[in-house]
């Protein structure tokens, strides 16, 4: 952490993140708050160059026109690379995937070229995926299932140095037909799980915060709210 | 003060005939068996019968179509009050704004010359098409369930392209929201209101250029085609008064709450004066609307007098929390999440339930679970009680705002009936 206040990025809040993704912020935030860690979130929008000495950083899902515009920032002003070299922990959601891969497809069929954090290729798929998620994450540290909501139609390659979140439980995932679900690589983590994913997730969450801390363990939070919800959720999964 | 118009329907085919009496019988049948209003089941059967009916039922009459993401029910209750110093006027009773639901608004309400209907954003097209409307209200447009209507880009353009086909309609379209301006900006006879925009989530990039949209204080354009911006509003309100065009300028008293309906009764006094009303007049009619398909309405259930509000998507939930009075002894949120309603919560975290530190909350609906985790790290103080009856029971007496997505709005309405009808019937014995 880089001064005595831990800073989260919510990364260009106003073309990517219409699909609730600023929450992972938040609950970033609030769970850093709830143990007595200062922390504030900032916010980098289309005015703003993107700083690199943040400490965690989000990255939510677009469509079409708003990704475009997005991609354009993060090539202009590279921070956001700079800081994943550093090995800062970085959350891209759903669309952020397609723009940290190499390239993406859009629905019409024209290439746009992304900022190769992440060594994968999107392309559309036949259907939209869309429905509840559940996966095994294979990233270690991660032992709960991860559940959420999936609505994409961009389908990923995994290149050799990327690697899963997660294998595919429930949904559909990456849907390149091989069971995977989202991807690491270094300490940029991307799912498809959409919007606040982290909701559900406060095993991931924390894995963030630790990352972003440079620490090993944090006090442990007694939730009610949130393990009902997780167990709602799974249940509604299973239920298909 | 114009005559009341008297309408005589035209003769209609026999095809036409036999839809609206195969209509009618289903009508009866469904109500007989219990299964709702009935009228859906009508419009379906006369369509099927004859695919022209629509067209047929509204050729000859002065046809206001209200269309928008938020507020449609409103505005057309609005226009209709705002018309009816014209003449009858054939208006939904129920809010179902698809062809079947038109379809049986027109044919329940044939003798009527003016008609002011509210029409889904996607049906919008082929309704013209078959309607001819001489006044088209566009109100806003943002995300409704995106797992169910496809992105709203698509929407703009599909009503772009519909409007095209209308040269003579006059358009009374919100000149703050930009997905409204675009799908308007190329209309011969655009009027322009000034209604106001709670939620530009949906509207960062352009829709003509995919360039950013520049916000200031006088308004928005297109950093992609500066001559793409706000136009001059013909229309604006305030707290107080609502503006017109020669210096129009009246107080304007509505009985329902919140910042958005004042910009939904001026689009209505609009759309109304564009077809003849008298402006002073159109104001005071607009003024009179109080409860809209149970919105707003106020019922008595034990010690309680609860007040419901419905809230469907981002901008509407937004708006809805405006007009929650914080003065309230109880506020019960309810939400569910069946297909209706998009089966994706993900938008709750879009809403700024941290407006709510300071008042107490009970979280219901089946989705309570999903609510109740964005109320904690919202920093909102709440309890969870999944059933919205018993939510409204816990809270202390007095007056409760009950703020609710809409299936948990609609099945919560049947139950405040139910508990009504049941008071009553015990305070007779």
């Amino acid at each position: 952490m880089s001064e005595s206040t831990l800073r989260i990025g919510l990364v260009l809040p106003d073309v990517m993140g219409t699909y609730g993704d600023g929450g992972n912020a938040l609950i970033l935030r609030q769970r850093a708050q709830m143990r007595g860690i200062d922390a504030e979130i900032v916010h980098i929008t289309l005015d703003d160059e993107v700083p690199d000495s943040l400490d965690v950083y989000t990255l939510g899902g677009a469509e079409d026109y708003a990704q475009r515009l997005a991609t354009r920032h993060l090539t202009r002003y590279p921070g956001l690379q700079r800081a994943a070299a550093a090995g800062r922990p970085v959350l891209a959601i759903c669309a952020a995937i397609q723009v940290l891969g190499h390239w993406y497809e859009t629905s019409a069929g024209e290439r746009v070229e992304g900022i190769s954090l992440f060594d994968l290729t999107t392309s559309p798929q036949e259907r939209r995926s869309i429905g509840e998620l559940v996966t095994d994450p294979v990233l270690d540290g991660l032992t709960e299932p991860l559940s959420g909501f999936e609505n994409h139609r961009g389908g990923s390659l995994l290149g050799a140095d990327a690697k899963p979140l997660g294998k595919v439980r429930h949904g559909v995932g990456n849907g390149v037909g091989d069971g995977t679900e989202g991807v690491v690589q270094g300490s940029v983590i991307g799912t498809y799980m959409h919007g606040p994913a982290l909701a559900r997730n406060p095993q991931l969450a924390d894995h963030l915060l630790k990352q972003a801390l440079g620490v090993d363990t944090l006090a442990p939070l007694d939730l009610p709210q949130v393990d009902r919800l997780r167990t709602e959720r799974l249940a509604a999964a299973r239920r298909g | 003060m114009p005559e009341r118009e008297h309408h005589n329907p035209a003769r209609l085919p026999v095809r036409t005939t036999v839809a609206l009496a195969a209509a009618g019988a289903a009508r009866w049948a469904s109500r007989t068996a219990g299964r709702g209003k009935g009228s859906m089941i009508g419009g379906l059967i006369a369509e099927k019968i004859d695919p022209k009916i629509m067209s047929r039922l509204a050729a000859g009459k002065k046809t206001a179509l209200i269309t928008g993401t938020n507020g449609k029910s409103t505005t057309t209750r609005m226009t209709a009050a705002a018309l009816a110093e014209l003449g009858e006027v054939a208006t939904q009773a129920d809010g179902a704004n698809m062809d079947a639901g038109i379809i049986a608004t027109l044919s329940l309400q044939r003798s009527a010359g003016i008609c002011a209907l509210e029409v889904d954003e996607l049906h919008v097209p082929h309704v013209s098409d078959a309607v001819d409307p001489s006044v088209l209200v566009l109100l806003n447009l943002s995300r409704d369930q995106l797992d169910r209507v496809g992105e709203i880009n698509m929407i703009e353009r599909r009503l772009r392209e519909g409007i095209a086909r209308h040269p003579d309609t006059v358009l009374v379209a919100n000149c703050d929201d930009v997905l409204v301006t675009s799908a308007a900006f190329n209309a011969p006879h655009v009027v322009w209101v000034a209604a106001g925009a709670s939620w530009v989530g949906d509207s960062v990039s352009c829709p003509r250029t995919g360039e950013p949209i520049i916000r200031g204080e006088d308004g928005w354009y297109s950093s992609g085609d500066e001559t793409f911006r706000r136009p001059t509003p013909d229309w604006w309100v305030d707290d107080e008064k609502i503006y017109g065009p020669d210096g129009f300028v009246v107080e304007m008293p509505l009985s329902v709450p919140g910042s958005a309906n004042r910009g939904n009764a001026a689009q209505a006094v609009a759309a109304a004066v564009a077809m003849g009303a008298d402006p002073a007049k159109a104001v005071a009619a607009v003024g009179t609307v109080r409860e809209v398909a149970g919105r707003y309405g106020v019922h008595r259930v034990g010690n309680h007098s609860v007040r419901t509000l419905l809230a469907k998507n981002p901008a509407g939930w937004q708006e809805a929390l405006s007009m929650i009075d914080q003065d309230a002894d109880g506020l019960v949120i309810a939400v569910n999440g069946q297909v209706p309603d998009g089966e994706d919560l993900s938008w709750l975290w879009d809403v700024r339930f941290e407006a709510f530190e300071t008042m107490k909350v009970v979280a219901a609906g089946e989705r309570a679970a999903d609510l109740s985790v964005r109320l904690l790290y919202a920093g909102a103080e709440h309890i969870t009680i999944d059933d919205p009856m018993k939510a409204i029971a816990s809270c202390p007496p007095g007056r409760v705002e009950v703020l609710a997505n809409y299936t948990a709005f609609r099945d919560l309405g049947v139950a405040l009936e139910r508990a009504e009808a049941k008071a009553a019937g015990g305070n007779q014995k």
